[in-house]
Formats: structure tokens, C-alpha cells, sequence
């Protein structure tokens, strides 16, 4: 424990922490695209779309050992925390970093940094103000209250990716999240000590896959919609109960 | 051939600093950056005008003195090379050259382009030592050491404490220079005794020094006149956490049942 407050407090710490956040939340935005993904299956059953189902078993999995959403609030507090820890950390950061240079350069020459990594503030301070609304909207369904349905995600994306506002929207944090981690699943060996000129060329087209892979992924289901590639939800769903 | 000179003035570190314009001509290619400052300096003389106060030593790439930013760039354009190893022959007749000294919370001006880089001095004192003991010294080759091993120390080695690694880093951090100085000692036998202190003492000394946080930007990489390599800022955080567990107590009896 005394360890981890040291981490904390030292600069190269703060980094590590923010790179261990940096790649829970990624590793969750893999298997949430992939839950996305299940927006393209056909129907589970007639009238119950694939993504209800999986939208349901996030709720019992674990069942009956766990109680009804015990691993999805565990797994939804290691996120909160996560969050909490990377933005406090780089903002603490970033902070230090503006003390330090206080009368700036007339000419700055870049030659190394690429453009993503000097914007990760940018980037980064967006996704935040993205994953309230996004929060908003499909988790508790605080937007569109009227017409949300708990348990009809396919139908509350349709409802939603109709909207060009909201498809430009969604479209744009996928750019985002492309952006931060084109540098972020990079840095985040080199922030914990694990990359090496041997191994900089791959880790470095990793980070390319998986920047351009979560981006790519995660906007196809709000284009799909607004192409009209993904159709209506089925018209009489019988709704999954939830509990 | 002719330059604009566009430098910055400053008095003193209290004082408010502000940039001069200047032209120099006939400049010779083969003329050095410095020995262009240094003519243009003797005519400012002569004309009965303040000089520009700039640091230099050696003149030849090895004391890392010559500190200044040349077009936003920390020691020129020109990529492994001090200020003082640029020639006028790297710039195009005619063109305007901009020139500030670094810029670090932790490196105060002193006047002009000089600046106070006893922050590095302070972060060395901290950990850039091992221990030798008073007795005969042992023969030199009695601890032997893997020629990589020696090769990649001396690559850290290389550092001439310049500070160009600050001065280009748009965070300001020290952060190549105290890898280097880490990775230096704690690569070789000699540096193993003091290893996990000298990497919290320096970084701990580093951050008091007010220096920003690393961003693993490279820019540093890009600007160092020994182009030392940010492996070893992930060899310094890999010391650092390592430096950070608990002390395993592996003493005492094991019982067998
Ligand atoms: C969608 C969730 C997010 C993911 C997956 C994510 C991922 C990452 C990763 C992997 C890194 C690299 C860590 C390293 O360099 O060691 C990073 C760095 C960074 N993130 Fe995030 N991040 C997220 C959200 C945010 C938010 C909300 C902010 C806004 C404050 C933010 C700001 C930053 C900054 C400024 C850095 C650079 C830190 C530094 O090097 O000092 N990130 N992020
Ligand atoms: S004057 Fe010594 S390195 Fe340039």
C-alpha cells in the first residue's frame, strides 16, 4: 500500500497509472465493439434481436452464483475507477507540464512528435464529454426517455442513428478514440518500461491496429443505421424482461 | 553570405527579455554558427553596442555549453550535432535565423542565451556515483563485463548534459538526461550496489527540480546532439518500478512437514 501511494506520487507513477488505466479501458472498448458488432447478427429469435440477447446476458451473467448484475457493477467500478485515476493523473500531469516551460518558444520545430500524441489532452478531454452523453443516452436512457427501452437496444440504436446529428456525433468520438490511442496504445509500453528497439516496429503497428480497428468498428454500426444497411427493429419485439 | 538575425535579449533573469534584430554579412560557409555570432558580436563591439552573450568551451561538440534553440530547433537544423559543430553552409543566404535560449522553468536565464543548467548538476549529485573503496585498486580487468553491455552503457554514457533534451521536449521533462545518467552506472557491475537508490534519487531529485512529465513524444531523441535513444527512458521506468517493491525476506528456517 505504501508502494502504491509512492507511485502515486512520483511523476513516472502517476505515467504508469495512467498507462494500467489507459489499457483496462482499452481492453473494455475491444469486447464493447464486439458487443456492437452482434447489431449485424440476424435475429436470435423471431422478433428478438441478437443484441437485446447479449444486452441481457451482460445483465445475468454469472448467475446463478452472482446475484442478477454483480459482475456487470464490478466490472462497471473497475471502469469508474479506472476513468477517475487516468484523467486525475494526466490532468495532474498536464499541469506540471505547463509549469514547466513558463515563457514559451517563438518558433517550435516538431520533428519527432506526431500530431495525435501532442493533441492526447484534446482528444482525451472530448471522449470525456462524449462518454457523458454516450452514457446518458443508451445506458440510462436520460435523452430520449420517452422513447427508450431498457431492454430494446437495437431498437433505441435505430431510434438514435436516425438522427444525423447523432450518427456525426458518434462518427466523430470514433475519431477521437483513434486518435488518442494511435499514441496511447503505443505509449503505454513505453510508459511501463516493456518496449525496446527491437520490438518498437511491432508494438508500434499494434497500436495502428488497434486504433484504426476500434475506430473503424465502432462507426460502422451508426453508419450502417444511417445507410439503412441495419433495418427496423422487428415491430412486434416481445421485450426481454428485465428484471 | 547574409543573415537576418532575429536573438533574444535579456539583461539579467529578472529582467524582462525581449528579441533584437540583426544582419551580418559576409559570412564565409565555412564559417561556424558560433564564429558567426562571434563576428557579428566583434561589430556590435566596434559599433559600441552590447554583444550577445552566449556560453561555449570546447567548440567541438564534447562540453555541451553551446545551448541555444536556432529556428525551433534546440542546436540547429541539422540532426547529432551541437551548435557549435553547425556551419553556415547547413543555412540558405539570406534566410532569417531565430534564436532564444531554452526554455525550462528549472533552466533560469542568466542573460541573452545563457542559462543556469545546475538543475542537471543537482539531479547528478543525487545518484551519479558508485561506490569505490580506498584500499589497492583492483586490476581493471578482474570484473568482467559483456562487450554489448559496455557498448550500450557507453551509448547512455554519450551525454554531455547539454540540455537540448529539455529544451525540445514540448513538456518540458528531463527525462532523457536522467535515463542517461541512470542507465550509465546502473548497466555496468560497478553501478549494481547503488542501483534501485541511484533511480529514486534521481527521479526524486528531478521532479523538486520542477521539470514536466515525459509524454513519449521523442522530440528529445530527435534534438540530442548524441542522439541517445528513448530506450533508455523505458530502461529508467522499468529501475523505477522495479526500485519500488518490497523487500523480499528470503532469511530464516524452512521447515519440511
Ligand atoms: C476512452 C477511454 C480512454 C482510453 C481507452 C484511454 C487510453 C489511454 C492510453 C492507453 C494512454 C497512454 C498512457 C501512456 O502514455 O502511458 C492514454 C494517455 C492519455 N490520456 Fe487517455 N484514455 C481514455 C480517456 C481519457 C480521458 C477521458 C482523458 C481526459 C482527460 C485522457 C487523457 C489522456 C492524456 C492527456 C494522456 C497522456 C498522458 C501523459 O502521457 O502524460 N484520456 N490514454
Ligand atoms: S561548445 Fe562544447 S559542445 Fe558546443
Amino acid at each position: 500500500m505504501k508502494r502504491l501511494l509512492l507511485l502515486y506520487r512520483s511523476i513516472i507513477g502517476k505515467k504508469v497509472i495512467a498507462a494500467v488505466t489507459g489499457a483496462v479501458m482499452m481492453g473494455f472498448l475491444i469486447l464493447h465493439v464486439a458487443g456492437n458488432l452482434k447489431a449485424f447478427l440476424p435475429d436470435a429469435a423471431p422478433g428478438v434481436p441478437d443484441i437485446d440477447v447479449y444486452a441481457s446476458f451482460l445483465r445475468t451473467m454469472g448467475e446463478p452464483l452472482l446475484p442478477y448484475t454483480t459482475l456487470l457493477w464490478s466490472v462497471r467500478i473497475v471502469l469508474i475507477a479506472s476513468l477517475l485515476l487516468h484523467v486525475t493523473c494526466v490532468l495532474q500531469l498536464a499541469r506540471r507540464n505547463q509549469r514547466a516551460r513558463p515563457v514559451r518558444y517563438r518558433e517550435v520545430r516538431h520533428v519527432e512528435s506526431t500530431a495525435p500524441a501532442r493533441w492526447m489532452l484534446y482528444s482525451g478531454s472530448l471522449l470525456l464529454a462524449f462518454l457523458v452523453i454516450h452514457l446518458l443516452q443508451f445506458t440510462t436512457g436520460t435523452i430520449d426517455a420517452a422513447r427508450f427501452v431498457p431492454s430494446g437496444v437495437y431498437g433505441n440504436l435505430y431510434r438514435a442513428f436516425h438522427e444525423w446529428g447523432y450518427v456525426a456525433m458518434y462518427v466523430g468520438a470514433t475519431v477521437l478514440l483513434g486518435l488518442h490511442l494511435y499514441h496511447g496504445a503505443w505509449s503505454l509500453f513505453q510508459s511501463l518500461g516493456l518496449d525496446n528497439p527491437d520490438r518498437n516496429r511491432g508494438l508500434r503497428q499494434l497500436a495502428m491496429v488497434v486504433a484504426l480497428g476500434l475506430s473503424l468498428s465502432f462507426a460502422s454500426v451508426p453508419v450502417a443505421f444511417s445507410l439503412g444497411a441495419l433495418g427496423p427493429p422487428p415491430a412486434e419485439s416481445p421485450k426481454l424482461a428485465l428484471r | 553570405m547574409k543573415f537576418r538575425l532575429r536573438i533574444w535579449k535579456q539583461a539579467s533573469g529578472d529582467a524582462a527579455g525581449a528579441f533584437s534584430d540583426y544582419e551580418v554579412d559576409g559570412i564565409s560557409p565555412e564559417t561556424s554558427f558560433l564564429e558567426m555570432i562571434d563576428t557579428l558580436n566583434e561589430r556590435l563591439t566596434e559599433r559600441g553596442e552590447e554583444a550577445v552573450a552566449f556560453e561555449s568551451d570546447c567548440r567541438e561538440g564534447i562540453c555541451g555549453m553551446c545551448s541555444m534553440v536556432i529556428n525551433g530547433q534546440p542546436h540547429g537544423p541539422l540532426p547529432g550535432t551541437t551548435t557549435c559543430q553547425l556551419y553556415m553552409r547547413h543555412f540558405d543566404d539570406g534566410q532569417p535565423i531565430t534564436i532564444e535560449p531554452w526554455r525550462s522553468g528549472a533552466f533560469p536565464v542568466l542573460r541573452d542565451l545563457m542559462v543556469d543548467r545546475s538543475a542537471f548538476d543537482r539531479i547528478l549529485e543525487s545518484g551519479g556515483y558508485v561506490t569505490v573503496h580506498s584500499g589497492p585498486k583492483p586490476e581493471p580487468n578482474a570484473n568482467p563485463i559483456d562487450p554489448e553491455v559496455a557498448e550500450e552503457s557507453l551509448d547512455a554514457a554519450c551525454c554531455i548534459g547539454c540540455g537540448a533534451c529539455v529544451a525540445a521536449c514540448p513538456n518540458g521533462a528531463a527525462m532523457l538526461f536522467t535515463a542517461a545518467k541512470v542507465s550509465h552506472l546502473g548497466l555496468l557491475p560497478q553501478g549494481q550496489p547503488e542501483r534501485w537508490e541511484r533511480v529514486q534519487n534521481m527521479v526524486e531529485q528531478m521532479e523538486e527540480e520542477g521539470f514536466g512529465s515525459c509524454r513519449n513524444y521523442a522530440e528529445c531523441e530527435a534534438a540530442c546532439p548524441k542522439e541517445i535513444s528513448i530506450k533508455f527512458i523505458g530502461r529508467l521506468n522499468r529501475d523505477y518500478l522495479r526500485a519500488l517493491r518490497e523487500p523480499i525476506d528470503r532469511h530464516g528456517p524452512m521447515d519440511s512437514q
